[in-house]
């Protein structure tokens, strides 16, 4: 996994609340077996003005000029910024493999959904969630100036932009193993043993698990 | 000892190890696998020489992609075929229990790990699917994972997981004739918001909730998901050891007493602590149809399409305009003079039995209407197909001009090729009235059964409760 230290790019300013994972990622690109490939239909509903699926070149397809991923003043936007709840909806993990294949490494919002707010550490997404003032504001910021340089700091727990910043909470092991981009199975089977153990005491009080 | 929630019992249970920022490794006892969420889990354990940590706790069935139509000649569209094909290949590779397409058992993942007994009272359960929250209903602890995690579960048998807040959800007293589990979830959900179980699960509690049978309990568990918890609880009682005594995977002999003793314990303790109670009358909970494109967005059938001028919040009162204007809506019409253009029932929250005995007895002996275009009855899995034909429920629905079909996720998402065509309305048993959700530019209106059996006579909404 790719180490989650310091992120210092433009902001991609969505300026939506409840964005579930069926628009970061619609249910016709699930059907792929593959793990890459899929930041070209983030927001695919939104992005495009026609319908697409895995077996349509996006190159075929009409750019929705309208929609702010399209907008060249975001280019290159590493960090996402949108309105509460964000993330909710199917726990398709596609929707974090799509963020970041497209080359988002930060989300920023008010509040996430649970999965999709889990399956971000799992692939090098940080999310960051703000109070809604502080987002306001950095939605305004973004406004008067789209290539405004957002910072991410992990290690600091903050934000920073012009002369503003703001702290945020992050849990220590999953900071840590963002940090130093940590194999999540690989940690665990370190304590293979202490997993036998608690199997060896289980299938006393619950056999039929263990038959 | 201080008193337990359902929840700290269950979790306390599978604790194998903490950590001191009390990171827990979970212990998990039940994992079931579909075809569309675990492809790159495989191939993950693949890369690293990895192999399940225990074999026979996973459980995997194909679904999301299935066609409902004859399936003699397998699947048509080449890519559905490549991820069941796919899952296929994985459980040969890995020797993982599986339920094939040609396999009578086959059906959606949350109908058929309870109906196998493979879902018990007491267990973590878990997939890589957010509906898994449907297990709840046996006091098991099951929640949704993505495929990273679904990766973990299959080499390590654990979850690395935080612990959440508690939620009580009491229903207090009896619901009125016609009301069902999917509108007393509903009425919920629209009270709390889709946010509003964030960061909780939720125990669903209260005579109302202790009176529904399993298959509602389900219904109810199903969509805690939309209210934002990951994962619905219910308390063991008689209701579910009724269910669970004799399926295939459910405990023998001297193992039932033993576990029964234990099952017996898994409820919340008088006086234990909630982060939070939240308390509805069931008497005041009238049948349910969402009109917009959250769940949250619900109104009782003799209500009205809400107007956003009324909505004070910005961010709600944008959010209310987008959605009239996709579903194509205006404020103020009555909800039943809606008309739709299809019918589905089926899904993971409304295609069991007694789902589709209660749309059969709405149905029985009636027509579709002439603008319902279609109406789609989909059975949650090949043994609740079979259960509906040996009682005549498929003759039923096929008199009124409603088709009867193969189980699977079906219309619910349409990952296959049922869906909705572009502006298309459907009074649907499913959970997600999401942009899209039903196809591309898709309208769902979500209702229960006997609802959604009634839209497709009537051709637009109407109250059970005056039929
Ligand atoms: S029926 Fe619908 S909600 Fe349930 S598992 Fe299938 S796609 Fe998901």
């Amino acid at each position: 996994m790719e180490a989650f230290t310091v992120l210092t790019s433009p902001a991609l300013p969505l300026d939506r609340a409840n964005v579930d994972t069926d628009a970061i990622i619609p249910k016709q690109y699930l059907k792929s077996i593959y793990k890459s490939g899929f930041g070209q239909y983030l927001f695919d509903d939104w992005r495009y003005l026609d319908a697409g699926d895995l077996s349509v070149p996006v190159a075929s397809r009409r750019p929705n000029s309208e929609f702010v991923l399209n907008n060249p003043l975001h280019q290159g936007a590493k960090v996402l910024l949108a309105r509460e709840n964000f993330g909710c909806g199917s726990s398709r993990e596609h929707a974090v493999w799509a963020l970041s294949d497209h080359g988002i490494r930060c989300v920023i919002a008010p509040s996430f959904a649970d999965i999709f707010f889990n399956n971000c550490f799992k692939n090098g997404v940080l999310p960051v969630a703000l109070p809604a003032a502080t987002v306001e504001a950095l939605f305004q910021a973004v406004q008067a100036d789209p290539r405004l340089e957002v910072t991410v700091d992990l290690a600091a727990q903050q934000v920073r932009w012009s002369k503003a910043d703001a702290a945020f909470a992050v849990d220590p092991f999953r900071k840590d193993c963002l940090l130093r981009g940590l194999d999540e199975i690989g940690l665990t089977l370190e304590h293979a043993d202490a997993i036998k153990v608690y199997e060896a005491q289980r299938a006393k009080t619950a056999p039929w698990l263990f038959t | 000892m201080a008193a337990k929630t359902l929840y700290d019992k269950l979790w306390d249970a599978h604790v194998v190890r903490s950590e001191a920022d009390g990171t827990a490794l979970l212990y998990i006892d039940r994992h079931l696998v579909h075809e569309v969420t675990s492809p790159q889990a495989f191939e993950g354990l693949r890369e690293a020489g990895r192999t399940p940590w225990k074999r026979l706790a996973n459980l995997a069935v194909p679904d999301h992609n299935v066609p409902t139509t004859d399936r003699a000649a397998g699947i048509a569209d080449p890519i559905s075929r490549e991820q069941v094909d796919a899952l296929d290949r994985n459980v040969k590779h890995f020797d993982v229990p599986y339920i094939p397409l040609a396999d009578l058992r086959q059906g959606i993942v949350h109908v058929v790990g309870p109906e196998q007994g493979a879902t018990l009272p007491g267990m973590t359960v878990v997939c890589g699917d957010s509906h898994t929250a449907t297990h709840g209903a046996f006091g098991a602890l099951a929640f949704g994972i993505g495929t990273s995690e679904v990766e973990h579960a299959l080499a390590t048998q654990c979850l690395l997981q935080k612990k959440s807040k508690a939620m009580l959800i009491r229903v207090n007293g009896v619901v009125g004739p016609g009301v069902t589990a999917k509108d007393i979830v509903l009425a919920i959900i629209g009270r709390i918001g889709t946010a509003g179980g964030n960061g909780y699960i939720l125990e669903f509690a209260g005579e109302a909730i202790m009176a529904l049978s399993m298959e509602g309990r389900m219904t109810v568990c199903n969509m805690a998901i939309e209210a934002g918890a990951r994962a619905g609880l219910i308390a063991v009682d008689d209701t579910t050891l009724n269910y669970v005594k004799g399926r295939p995977l459910a405990p023998r002999a001297e193992h039932w007493e033993q576990a029964v003793a234990w099952w017996r314990t898994l409820h919340s303790d008088a006086g234990a602590q909630f982060d939070r109670v939240v308390e509805f009358d069931a008497a005041e909970i009238q049948p349910q149809v969402t009109w917009g494109t959250s769940p949250e967005m619900v109104v009782p059938v003799d209500g009205r399409v809400p107007d956003p001028g009324q909505e004070p919040d910005a961010v709600k009162r944008g959010g209310m305009e987008k959605a009239l204007a996709y579903m194509g809506l205006k404020a103020g019409t009555p909800i039943a003079d809606i008309a739709i253009d299809k019918v589905f029932i089926g899904s993971c929250t409304n295609a069991r039995i007694e789902d589709l005995r209660a749309a059969a007895a709405v149905v029985r002996g009636k027509s579709k209407a002439a603008n319902v275009r279609l109406a789609l009855v989909v059975p949650g899995s090949g043994l609740v197909k079979q259960q509906a034909e040996q009682e005549g429920l498929d003759a039923i629905f096929k008199a009124a001009g409603f088709e009867w079909r193969e189980p699977g996720c079906s219309m619910c998402l349409g990952m296959n090729e049922d869906r909705l065509a572009p502006g298309e309305r459907c009074a649907s048993t499913s959970n997600r009235n999401f942009e899209g959700r039903q196809g591309a530019g898709s309208r769902t209106h979500l209702v229960s059964p006997a609802m959604a059996a009634a839209a497709g006579i009537a051709g637009r909404f109407v109250d059970i409760r005056s039929l």
